[in-house]
C-alpha cells in the first residue's frame, strides 16, 4: 500500500472540512476553549488580536511557540497560526511546531516587500489573504491551499470585507462569460497564471476553499458574507473584543451555519451585548490600512 | 427518492455533489423539518465538535435516531464516523450511538500526518478506493454485530457496517469515489420499496404509495 502523507488534496481538504464554519482568533488558552465550546471549526493562535495590533504600532511578528503549543495542547480543532509575508523562516518554525495551518497573514508587519513565501515547499497547508481574484490566483500559484479576502482586520468594519468578497465572485462571473480566446488577455490584467484562469472560467469558483475575514463582528455581518458566496468566516477581535465572547462566538457560529434563516439569525442575534467598537474606514489613514499589504 | 446530508458544517456540498454524480436527489438537512421525506441521511466530514455543538442545539438527535431506527441508511465519514460511534476514546459523550464500536479522534495525529492510500474494500469490488485522511479517526475496537469493510495494511479499522449505518474514516466523496453513495443509494431504494430485488413482486400500489 503506497501512502503519501501531505499531498494537495489533503492540504486542500482540510479547508473543505472548516467550511460553513468559523474560525476564532484566541490569545490564551482560556480564549481557545471558550471558542471550542462555542462551536468554532479552528482557531487562529496569535499573541494579540488586530485590533490590539493596530493599536499597538510597531512592528508585529509571530507569536512565541510557547504560546502556541499551550493553545493546540488546550483543543482538539485545528490550530492556525500566522507568519509574516515572505518571512519563510517563521514559516518553517510553525511548521516545527506541528501547526495544522498557517496564515501567510497581512496582519503581521510584512517581512519581504516582493516575494511571497513558496508554501509549495512546505508539508503544512497555508492559508493566504487577497483582495481580488488576481491577488487570490498569484497566491494560489505560490501553494496557498485556502484563500481568504482580507477585509480590513482590527476595525470591527465590514465594508472592506464585502467589498473584496464581491470583487473576487464577480471577476470570476465575468471569466465564466468570456470566449476562450480572451481568457489569455483576461490572466494579462489579473497578472495570473492563465491555466488558473481558464480553471476559473470553467468551475466557475475558485480552485480551493475562500473564507472572509476582517471585520466580521456580528452574527449578521457573518450570515451577509456567506449569503454573498463564502464558504466560512474568520472572526479577529470581533468575538474577544465584545461584551460576551462566549454568547457572541455561538451566535455568530449559528448564524454562519443558518445563514439563509434570517429568524434565527434575528434569535440568536437577541441581548448579545455590545460587539466590539468599530473603526470607519475615513477614520485609518491609508499607511496604516493593512490589506494593502501584500502584492 | 430524496437522500439528506447534513448540512450544519464540513464538507456536505461534496457529498451533494457526488449524490448528484450518480443521479440521486441530495438534500441539505440543517433542521429536524428537513428530515421529512428523506430516505437515508449522509453526515459528512467537518469538526465533531462544532456537528455536535449544532446537533444538540438545533434538537437533531431525536429525529436522527428515529430515521435510523426505520431501518433507512446512514452514511458518515470521518467526523460523521465519530458523530455516529458509541464510544469516544477520552471519554466525550457519543452524539449518535449508533455503532457499536469505539473510535478514536485524530488518531494519525495532526495535519502534517494526513495522508492518501489505496485500500482494499471487499464489499464495493475489487478496483481499490482512494481514501484521503485528513485529522482521520480510527476505529479501535468493534462489537459482535459490526462488520468490517476495509483495513489500513497495518489492521487499522477504518470502514465500517452495522445493519443500516456505514461509516469511513476518510473521505470519498473527495476522491470522486461514488461506490459508497451508490451502496447508501441501493440501500436506501431497498428501505424505501424492500419488495425489489427480494424476489417478490411489488404490491401494485406500493409504488404509487411512495411516490406520493
Amino acid at each position: 500500500m503506497t501512502v503519501e502523507t501531505s499531498t494537495w488534496a489533503t492540504k486542500k481538504g482540510l479547508a473543505q472540512m472548516l467550511k460553513g464554519g468559523v474560525i476564532m482568533d484566541v490569545v490564551t488558552p482560556d480564549q481557545a476553549k471558550i471558542a471550542e465550546d462555542a462551536g468554532a471549526v479552528a482557531v487562529m493562535a496569535l499573541e494579540r488580536v488586530p485590533a490590539d495590533i493596530r493599536a499597538a504600532g510597531g512592528v508585529a511578528r509571530m507569536s512565541d511557540p510557547s504560546m502556541i503549543e499551550g493553545i493546540m495542547a488546550a483543543v482538539s480543532i485545528p490550530v492556525m497560526a500566522k507568519a509574516r509575508i515572505g518571512h519563510f523562516v517563521e514559516a518553517q518554525v510553525l511548521e516545527a511546531l506541528g501547526v495544522d495551518y498557517i496564515d501567510e497573514s497581512e496582519v503581521l508587519t510584512p517581512a519581504d516587500e516582493v516575494n511571497h513565501i513558496d508554501k509549495h515547499a512546505f508539508k503544512v497547508p497555508f492559508v493566504c489573504g487577497c483582495r481580488n481574484l488576481g491577488e487570490a490566483l498569484r497566491r494560489i500559484n505560490e501553494g496557498s491551499a485556502m484563500i481568504r479576502t482580507k477585509g480590513e482586520a482590527g476595525t470591527g468594519n465590514v465594508v472592506e470585507a464585502v467589498r473584496q468578497l464581491r470583487d473576487v465572485l464577480s471577476a470570476i462571473r465575468r471569466l465564466q462569460t468570456m470566449r476562450e480566446d480572451e481568457l489569455f488577455v483576461a490572466a494579462k490584467e489579473l497578472q495570473a497564471p492563465y491555466e488558473l484562469v481558464k480553471q476559473v472560467a470553467a468551475d466557475g469558483k475558485l480552485p480551493v476553499v475562500n473564507f472572509v475575514a476582517g471585520g466580521i463582528s456580528t452574527p449578521s455581518d457573518a450570515a451577509l458574507v456567506m449569503q454573498l458566496g463564502s464558504e466560512g468566516v474568520f472572526v479577529g477581535s470581533g468575538i474577544f473584543k465584545s461584551e460576551d465572547p462566549a454568547r457572541m462566538a455561538n451566535a455568530i457560529v449559528q448564524a454562519t451555519t443558518h445563514f439563509d434563516n434570517p429568524k434565527i439569525i434575528a434569535d440568536v442575534s437577541k441581548g448579545l451585548g455590545a460587539p466590539m467598537r468599530g473603526i470607519a474606514m475615513e477614520a485609518i489613514p491609508e499607511q496604516e490600512r493593512l490589506a494593502v499589504r501584500g502584492w | 427518492m430524496k437522500i439528506g446530508v447534513l448540512a450544519l458544517q464540513g464538507a456536505f456540498r461534496e457529498h451533494l455533489e457526488t449524490l448528484d454524480a450518480i443521479g440521486v436527489e441530495g438534500v441539505p438537512v440543517r433542521l429536524p423539518e428537513d428530515l421529512e421525506g428523506v430516505s437515508g441521511l449522509i453526515l459528512p466530514g467537518g469538526e465533531s465538535t462544532t456537528m455536535r455543538h449544532l446537533i444538540e442545539r438545533w434538537d437533531l438527535a431525536g429525529p436522527i435516531l428515529d430515521l435510523a431506527a426505520t431501518g433507512a441508511p446512514l452514511f458518515g465519514t470521518c467526523a460523521g464516523m465519530i458523530v455516529l460511534s458509541r464510544e469516544i476514546v477520552g471519554g466525550e459523550a457519543p452524539v449518535l450511538p449508533l455503532l457499536d464500536v469505539i473510535v478514536e479522534r485524530n488518531a494519525f495525529g495532526r495535519q502534517l500526518d494526513s495522508f492518501e492510500a489505496e485500500l482494499s474494500v471487499p464489499v464495493l469490488g475489487d478496483t481499490l478506493v482512494h481514501a484521503v485522511f485528513i485529522r482521520a479517526p480510527v476505529i479501535e475496537s468493534v462489537g459482535a454485530d459490526v462488520d468490517i469493510l476495509g483495513r489500513l495494511e497495518d489492521g487499522r479499522i477504518v470502514a465500517v457496517r452495522e445493519r443500516n449505518v456505514i461509516a469511513t474514516a476518510f473521505h470519498p466523496e473527495l476522491a470522486g469515489e461514488t461506490r459508497f453513495h451508490r451502496l447508501v443509494a441501493a440501500m436506501a431504494s431497498e428501505h424505501d420499496d424492500p419488495g425489489e430485488g427480494s424476489g417478490r413482486r411489488p404490491h401494485p400500489t406500493r409504488r404509487a404509495r411512495n411516490a406520493t
